[in-house]
């Protein structure tokens, strides 16, 4: 962080800027809760439960048959014979409890609002991408694009996941048990990531905002990315978050290490080409 | 987008052409323009298989010109006098296709004379010559391609394949892999991404004498790994000065006489999914590919970026 206050652009005020946009969170009034309607979600009873099997079936015909059931009020659905095929559990935006034996493909549960899901096997590319709520975890490995452009909820992974995990993402929680590749947390603009393991180069790449929290060696870190002091606010909030996302390791977290953006290129458009320079 | 698939046996021999095709047919959606298939059976004889081609498959969809059907005739005779010129003997020839051959031929262990004296005869292009390998490659998805080439049955230890969807050059069999590693026996290699840097690392390479018969960037992996073989180095080594020399995205595999060996970019931008096991190694862009092969659950993961792996058939 050293040296990041005495920018020119500090001075300036630039950095005191408020980020406007989609992206930012929306404060509801809580008494204005039973005002609010959300379009296409049913009212499910956890104890109703049925099994789907995929072997036979297609991701729409999977994703058709579980949207049925929660209208008909299944709040438990155990997906059998997923066999790694891509795009099941897309879309739910329920309460549900979703179980899927075995290894789902690319694009597994994504854009969900709300469902607990638990997968037995491993995830492939671009899991859980722009999930918006709810819970996910996997209790292997996964690929690449874990969690990418993810908005709010709590993605777990109890294994190692492939490169740009977090890629974009907006909010929500990412654990990770094991190792993470290149490109960790690039573009990320809010939530947080929690790597328990080692993490590969390029950790943090031109990150907006948000913090990446890592337990293991870090590679290099990307662009904009600097090393921030881990509070004891912040060891509260892992020891919380780490109980939640059920991973059964013993976490030094005297040893995590914190990544957040040092806010260079926040405003690259506003700074001296010397400036630009420094910043990349 | 491209699909590419390995798998090694370490302790037998069996039906990999049939698991092949189960995996590339699975892999379909990454790929309609071609399918290939590289293959190594249990050939123990000393004599060398040739495959090789005398025209293009001109169907829907490929970019290859319409050639009279009796030309084919024409080359192949020159095809068998150039060998005999090179001082081979053909043992058996099997026409294939109209426009492909399966031979078997004795010879001595230079192939970089012969191969030249063959691809000499217009139109004609070497798809592989070695003691085990066969590599067949053609328009149309890996049930047509491998049912038009008769490999549904065929035994050995390893092999790979890819369903090609064309971006940066055309649709015919030229372009489409696996692509040998002319001129040694045995070698080939398999590709998904792109290559940035390939029209001055073709040039380099052209320099010393390597040959490219296509416009395809992924031939540049074969004939970059040919020349670092040539230059003495093992494959793995070969494959990890690779990934320094080579710009671009890509995940590539390759494979020899009794080896297998995959390689992933530094950016990782190229999906590969693996699974190990004592007696078998597979791994494809996606695991749906591996799944044709073992149904039940198993553990699968992702290569790290710049990960180099060989294994051992």
């Amino acid at each position: 962080m050293a040296g990041v206050k005495d920018h020119k652009s500090h001075a300036m005020g630039l950095h005191e800027e408020v980020l406007a946009g989609r992206t930012q969170q929306v404060f509801f009034d809580p008494e204005e809760e039973e005002n609010f309607f959300y379009f296409n979600s049913y009212e499910v009873d956890f104890n109703k439960r049925t099994t789907v099997d995929a072997k036979d079936l297609d991701c729409v015909q999977v994703n058709k048959k579980i949207n049925n059931l929660i209208k008909k009020g299944y709040g438990t659905i155990v997906l059998k014979n997923p066999g790694a095929k891509h795009s099941f559990g897309v879309g739910i935006l329920n309460k549900l409890n979703l179980i899927v034996e075995g290894s789902l493909g690319y694009f597994g549960v994504g854009s969900i609002d709300g469902p607990i899901v638990r997968i037995s096997g491993r995830v492939g590319w671009s899991c859980a991408e722009n999930m918006m709520a709810g819970k996910v975890v996997i209790e292997k490995n996964a690929g690449s694009c874990f969690g990418a452009a993810i908005r709010g909820g709590d993605l777990i992974c109890k294994g190692s996941v492939g490169a740009r995990t977090g890629i974009d993402m907006k909010g929500g929680t990412i654990v990770v048990g094991g190792d993470a590749g290149i490109f960790t947390g690039f573009m990320m603009q809010r939530g947080r990531i929690i790597i328990l393991g080692d993490v590969g180069p390029n950790l943090g790449d031109s990150m907006y905002d948000g913090t990446i929290f890592v337990g293991g060696n870090i590679k290099s870190c990307g662009a904009d990315a600097v090393e921030g002091e881990v509070t004891e606010l912040d060891r509260a909030w892992l020891k919380r978050k780490l109980k939640v996302s059920e991973i059964d390791k013993k976490v030094d977290l005297s040893k995590m290490k914190k990544i957040v953006s040092g806010k260079k290129l926040w405003n690259y458009d506003n700074l001296e080409p010397t400036e630009r320079k420094d910043a990349l | 987008m491209c699909g590419i698939a390995g798998l090694i046996h370490r302790d037998k021999s069996t039906n990999i052409g049939g698991e092949m095709l189960n995996m590339l047919q699975s892999l379909k959606h990454r790929g309609p323009d071609s399918t290939g298939y590289a293959l190594w059976g249990d050939n123990n004889s000393n004599d060398y298989i040739l495959r090789f081609k005398v025209g293009e498959n001109v169907k829907e969809g490929s970019s290859a010109k319409n050639e009279d059907i009796s030309v084919y005739d024409e080359r192949k005779e020159l095809v068998n006098s150039e060998i005999q010129n090179a001082g081979a003997t053909i043992i058996e020839e099997k026409r294939v296709t109209p426009y492909s051959f399966r031979y078997i031929i004795s010879c001595d262990d230079d192939l970089l004379e012969l191969s030249k004296k063959i691809e000499s005869v217009e139109m004609t292009e070497i798809l592989s010559l070695g003691k085990s390998l066969e590599l067949v490659k053609d328009i149309g998805d890996a049930t047509v391609v491998a049912n038009q080439y008769g490999i549904t049955n065929f035994n050995g230890t390893h092999a790979i394949g890819h369903t090609r969807m064309a971006t940066e050059s055309g649709v015919d069999i030229r372009s489409a892999h696996p692509f040998w590693g002319y001129p040694f026996s045995d070698v080939a290699v398999v590709h998904n991404g792109q290559l940035t840097n390939y029209w001055n690392t073709r040039r380099t390479l052209e320099k010393k004498g390597m040959r490219f018969m296509s416009d395809c960037d992924s031939e540049l992996i074969a004939v970059y790994l040919a020349n670092k073989i040539r230059d003495g180095y093992d494959l793995d080594d070969g494959m990890r000065q690779s990934l320094d020399d080579l710009d671009g995205v890509f995940t590539y595999l390759v494979a020899t006489k009794d080896k297998l060996g995959m390689a992933k970019d530094y950016m990782a931008a190229k999906p590969m999914v693996l699974y190990e096991s004592d007696k078998l190694v597979a791994l494809a862009s996606e695991e749906v590919a591996i799944r044709s092969l073992l149904p039940h659950e198993i553990d699968t993961y992702d290569p790290f970026e710049g990960e180099v792996k060989v294994w051992q058939a």
